[in-house]
């Protein structure tokens, strides 16, 4: 146990104060970002900052202000909790965005989902996005298959 | 933790919950709503444990766990349910957009109704209906 008022309990304080004061300015920057970005992709960039890197420096923080084993240990659990999630939501929103054309497509510099959705569409002469999709599934699968064969 | 750092943080948090929240009114779609509820709730997460460190207080700490389990739940549903909607339907009513759509619905209900009078000859329900039309 380290003792109060030693130099590494010192230490220990400012880096968590370090730390509370980083994890609080990135919540500050995806909270502008946030108003301020144009289109739902970069509103999404901007809002994965205090999800995961933010959360985890306050965490971290946290834990060095009270060095507890329960609650370090309990801390990891959230921090794990909330990379396991903030993926799945952010690729969930993604998608719906991209179907419901929420995405501007004069702001991206690569998009590749829409060369591939129009080529499956143009060679399969499917009209509906979901039966272009699962085409494609199919197309890569036959394609991958070919490869293995050959 | 120093007074001055438990303050600087509350300051740039709630600056970002604002902001987040700012964007949840302004919308446009339902998804920018949910993103920005999101940083909300990562704003509230940051805030507990804020609130953690500079009382001491380890209760809090399994409120921090409920807060990340929960929190995905709400843009994971919107997500799902999002439908591809034109700019026109997407848009909130004002009032009085609203309450012209309403007379329209209702006027289009009475011109049915008087089309089934005239139709099959029955008359005591369009009576009904002009009583409560008169009442409303």
């Amino acid at each position: 146990m380290i003792a109060e008022g030693s130099i590494l309990d010192t230490v220990l304080h400012v880096l968590a104060a370090v730390l509370f004061l980083a994890g609080s300015f990135l919540a500050m920057v995806a909270g502008l970002g946030i108003a301020r970005f144009p289109d739902l992709l970069a509103r999404m960039h901007a809002a994965t900052k205090p999800q995961v890197l933010g959360l985890g420096m306050l965490l971290t923080g946290l834990a060095l202000e009270i060095r507890t084993g329960v609650v370090i240990w309990t801390l990891v659990l959230v921090l794990l909790f909330q990379l396991i999630t903030a993926p799945v939501s952010a690729h969930m929103v993604g998608r719906a965005g991209y179907r419901t054309g929420r995405v501007r497509d004069d702001l991206l510099v690569v998009d590749e989902l829409t060369d591939d959705l129009a080529a499956v569409r143009r060679t399969e002469h499917v009209t509906d996005i979901d039966d272009a999709d699962d085409a494609m599934v199919q197309a890569l699968a036959d394609t991958e298959k070919r490869g293995s064969d050959a | 933790m120093t007074l001055w750092v438990a303050v600087a943080c509350g300051i740039m948090l709630t600056i970002g919950a604002v902001c987040a929240f700012v964007r949840a009114e302004r919308g446009p779609s339902m998804l920018d709503r949910v993103v920005a509820v999101d940083v909300v709730v990562a704003s509230v997460l940051a805030t507990v444990a804020l609130v953690s460190a500079w009382t001491g207080r380890v209760d809090l700490v399994p409120v921090l766990v409920v807060l990340a389990l929960v929190g995905f739940i709400g843009s994971v549903t919107v997500a799902r349910f999002a439908a591809a909607d034109s700019d026109d339907d997407r848009r909130i009513l004002s009032r009085e957009e609203a309450r012209e759509l309403e007379r329209a619905r209702r006027e289009a209900e009475l011109a049915e109704a008087e089309e089934r009078r005239s139709g099959s000859g029955g008359s005591s329900a369009t009576v009904g209906r002009e009583q409560q039309e008169g009442g409303s």
